[in-house]
């Protein structure tokens, strides 16, 4: 039966299935990142200021979420970097002059930073300076930003190209360097795509703050889910809002560049003066129309164009063969902006209630449970956006100049269903493992910090018999028990361990 | 717009600096793959949590190295990059998988409670799955790769053959041995004793492995080799037996004193005289007997473009990974007292 399946699908679709697959799988744990690194960055330089306990230990806690985040992340990563060769080989060789300095940039100044310091992040707390220690967060956290900089530099450039020429062969050669990295949309993307990193992570905080807030068996979090939704407030309030401008403005560039996306975003079809906002279509790409539409008039218009009388084009000023598949992107930009609002209205929800002081109060069930509602969708947000943006770049991988359809390795159909089948059964066990051990971690919560002189409470260290890993646990001693802790203070009684021979 | 292609021979210059980012990967993550090999043999759970807490810091940084193998692949040789991941597409995938289980058993591992022994299993499985693909790619690439018109022709199974196979289990086994002298440095006691007797056993069986890759290849009727055994080659190689027979006496001497640090950089040079014979077979071809390094080359300006970047950030990137391991240096037992 499955291979019935197969063969309907042609080796290209399969190969587009299988990136889709992979880098949506990838670009949650990056999001993940950049938020987490600068939000624990700004929890240790409070920890430092303050020397208030509760934010030691929210640090404590949420390193190891952290780390188990950035792992998944390296992993999921290493594959990307692999997989533009092995399933889009056309479109390595034509694009690589322009595209592969880009990444081998983001390796250079972002990927070796962010592993080097990682370690000291994880590890190094009693090996080197709190100040030190504090440095590494900060530089582990500048280093997402920098590594942002680049792939979305990189992906603007499939988007926005420029700064290049087509040279007799069909490669692409760079012609200014400056225009192909700071390309019209990136700057937009940029700052949308780090907003929404920010964004997503907060509400997941704060959403695991608000938890704190309301369950009974985490009576002795309150503190620190007080901290961590007070911060993530701070976020929906003002990030929130700001996050629908920069939208707006990346969505007027859109509309600049890349018109047809826009079309497909909004469901046009004819060219349209006051252009609706349809709240609800199922757009049918075969007849070039929408069914069941459900529209606003004027309104679209007005966010485009900013003006009631100015023409949007419409999506039949392309040839249906060079238009995207409009379903996915109208719905997909739909449940983005949905959630925006969702957010904004979150920020709303929460300035009333810390101008009533009930931010943090048990009685606030429905504030807290709105939060708790959140806390996927900030990262559901970001995925639809991307979906948006790819999808909506279709049929090119670099717009206007490479077609999809010219830009896959020669490949069999079987080979790419293959290995999708692998990528699905690995990536559904591993990071539904990882899933599952994060979780686990917020059911523990933070651990109180019960010595605040004693320097080396986080106890993470790599050179002790007993099990330590990136994120500090020590729960390697779990299942050693015959071992016990004395043999710590006596390395002289390794001697007795047994299984060697 | 800057070139350095009037005055730079930037192909070699990246082919180089890419053969350099190979090697690095293969000392770095090798010792740690190599740590994962022999994972399952270190005797009690407490073992394993020191071994792997001795590497736990690195293999991040220590992989980025295969990132930066990779994507500087990308970027140098972009259609290079295009034949040889896909001619290699399973074995580049597998081995994808391989450390994918490994690199996430290293946070697992402590998290589980009464799984524990699923990702220990990972673990291990995972590192022999890498090590056995890089070899068998290395292998693939020895052997060659069809391609015309810039593009992959062979099948999908033409990596697979007697030699890469064999390949793959001699990098398994050169791993197993940069792992365990890893191991005498950073163990000490009855870990550090036994690590001392695996090196012992996985030496001798390199220098076979050795061996035995050099007679296939000596059969084999891979043209380039050629090269290898006939003058002049000949007499550019003809130390390199000599060495090797130089360092095994000189390693198996250190691995019955109490030398820490040499066995490893001993091993380093083994490594090192494999990798020079693999480069002296394959230079000047990127795409082995397909694509030389000039032919598969990126625009000039963009390897100028990226030549830049690499001369500022490798020596900080050198400099602050040699910051990590300094700050986690010493044993894996008793710094617990500081």
């Amino acid at each position: 039966m499955f291979a019935a399946v197969i063969d309907q699908l042609d080796a290209l679709m399969l190969a587009r299935i299988q990136f889709a697959f992979v880098i949506s799988f990838h670009i949650v744990f990056p999001a993940f990142s950049i938020g987490l690194a600068s939000w624990l960055t700004i929890l240790e330089f409070r920890w430092l200021k303050t020397g208030k306990p509760i934010y030691a230990e929210v640090y404590k806690h949420w390193v190891k979420i952290f780390a188990v985040v950035f792992g998944m992340g390296v992993v999921s990563g290493v594959v990307m970097s692999y997989q533009f060769g092995t399933n889009w080989a056309v479109f390595s060789d034509r694009a690589g002059n322009v595209l592969g300095p880009l990444l081998a940039y983001e390796v250079l100044t972002a990927f070796f930073l962010e592993a080097s310091f990682l370690g000291i992040m994880l590890f190094g707390w009693g090996r080197v300076s709190k100040r030190m220690h504090f440095a590494s967060t900060a530089i582990v956290a500048i280093g997402t930003l920098i590594s942002g900089f680049w792939i979305l530099s990189a992906n603007s450039f499939m988007q926005t190209p420029q700064g290049f020429m087509v040279g007799a062969d069909g490669l692409l050669y760079p012609t200014d360097w400056l225009k192909v990295i700071f390309n019209p949309s990136f700057p937009y993307r940029y700052a949308h795509m780090i907003t929404a990193a920010f964004l997503s992570t907060a509400f997941v905080i704060g959403g695991i703050g608000a938890y704190y807030l309301q369950s009974k068996r985490h009576s002795e979090h309150r503190a620190h889910g007080r901290v961590m939704l007070g911060m993530a407030m701070v976020m929906a309030i003002f990030v929130a809002p700001a996050q629908v401008l920069i939208g707006d403005e990346h969505g007027l560039n859109t509309l600049e560049h890349q018109p047809a996306k826009v079309a497909a975003m909004e469901g046009i079809w004819d060219d349209e003066t006051g252009a609706a906002l349809r709240l609800f279509a199922i757009p049918d790409q075969k007849n070039q129309t929408n069914k069941f539409e459900v529209a606003i008039p004027y309104v679209s218009g007005l966010i485009l164009t900013h003006s009631f009388d100015k023409e949007v084009k419409g999506l039949k000023n392309w040839a249906p063969e060079d238009q995207p598949p409009v379903i996915i992107v109208f719905w997909a930009f739909r449940i983005m902006v949905g959630i925006g609002l969702l957010m904004v209205m979150v920020g709303l929800f929460s300035i009333y209630k810390y101008f009533k002081k009930q931010q943090f109060d048990q009685n606030s069930v429905w504030f807290h449970r709105a939060w708790m509602m959140m806390m996927p969708m900030g990262f559901i947000a970001l995925l639809s956006g991307w979906f948006v943006t790819e999808t909506g770049r279709q049929p090119y991988t670099v717009y206007g100049v490479i077609r999809t359809a010219e830009s896959m390795s020669p490949l069999a159909a079987q080979q790419v269903a293959t290995t999708l089948i692998g990528f699905i059964v690995v990536y559904a066990f591993v990071f539904g493992a990882g899933t599952f051990y994060i979780l686990r971690l917020i059911g523990q919560g933070p651990k109180p910090y019960d010595d605040p002189a004693d320097e080396n409470f986080y106890e993470h260290s790599v050179t002790e018999g007993q099990g330590r890993t990136l994120s500090g646990d020590t729960h390697a001693s779990d299942k050693t028990e015959q071992h016990g802790n004395e043999d710590l203070d006596s390395p002289a009684n390794d001697v007795d361990d047994g299984g060697l021979r | 717009m800057f070139n350095f292609g009037d005055v730079l021979d930037l192909p070699l210059i990246w082919g180089a600096l890419i053969a350099l980012a190979v090697f690095v990967y293969v000392l770095l993550d090798g010792f740690d793959l190599g740590c994962g090999i022999l994972f399952p043999f270190a005797g009690s759970d407490k073992n394993r949590s020191r071994i792997m807490n001795s590497i736990a810091p690195f293999w991040d940084g220590n992989e980025t190295w295969l990132v930066l193998g990779g994507g500087g692949l990308f970027a140098a040789f972009p259609v290079a990059y295009g034949i040889i991941m896909t001619g290699l597409y399973l074995p580049v995938i597998f081995m994808l998988f391989g450390l994918i289980m490994r690199g996430v058993a290293f946070e697992f591992r402590f998290k589980a409670s009464s799984k524990r022994y699923v990702w220990d299993f990972f673990f291990f499985i995972g590192s022999v799955v890498a090590a056995f693909f890089q070899g068998v790619m290395l292998g693939a690439l020895v052997q060659g790769l069809e391609a015309s018109n810039r593009l992959y022709t062979g099948g999908p199974f033409d990596w697979l053959t007697t030699f890469s196979v064999v390949c793959g289990i001699s990098l398994i086994i050169g791993y197993a041995l940069l792992g365990s002298t890893w191991l005498i440095i950073k163990t000490e006691h009855k870990l550090q004793v036994w690590a001392r007797k695996v090196s012992n056993w996985m030496l001798i069986a390199l220098v076979l492995a050795m061996v035995v890759v050099t007679v296939f290849m000596y059969f084999s009727d891979i043209d380039a080799l050629e090269g290898w055994f006939s003058l002049p080659g000949i007499l550019y190689l003809a130390p390199m037996p000599i060495i090797v027979v130089a360092l095994f006496f000189l390693m198996r001497k250190d691995l019955s004193t109490e030398r820490e640090y040499r066995p490893f950089l001993l091993t380093v040079a083994l490594f090192l005289m494999g990798y020079i014979g693999v480069c002296f077979a394959v230079f000047p071809y990127i795409v082995p007997y397909q694509m030389t390094l000039h032919e598969a080359a990126a625009a000039d300006t963009s390897l100028s473009f990226m030549l830049i970047g690499a001369a500022i950030m490798l020596p900080i990137i050198l400099s602050y990974t040699g910051y990590a391991y300094y700050t986690f240096k010493g044993k894996t037992d008793h710094e617990h007292l500081y």
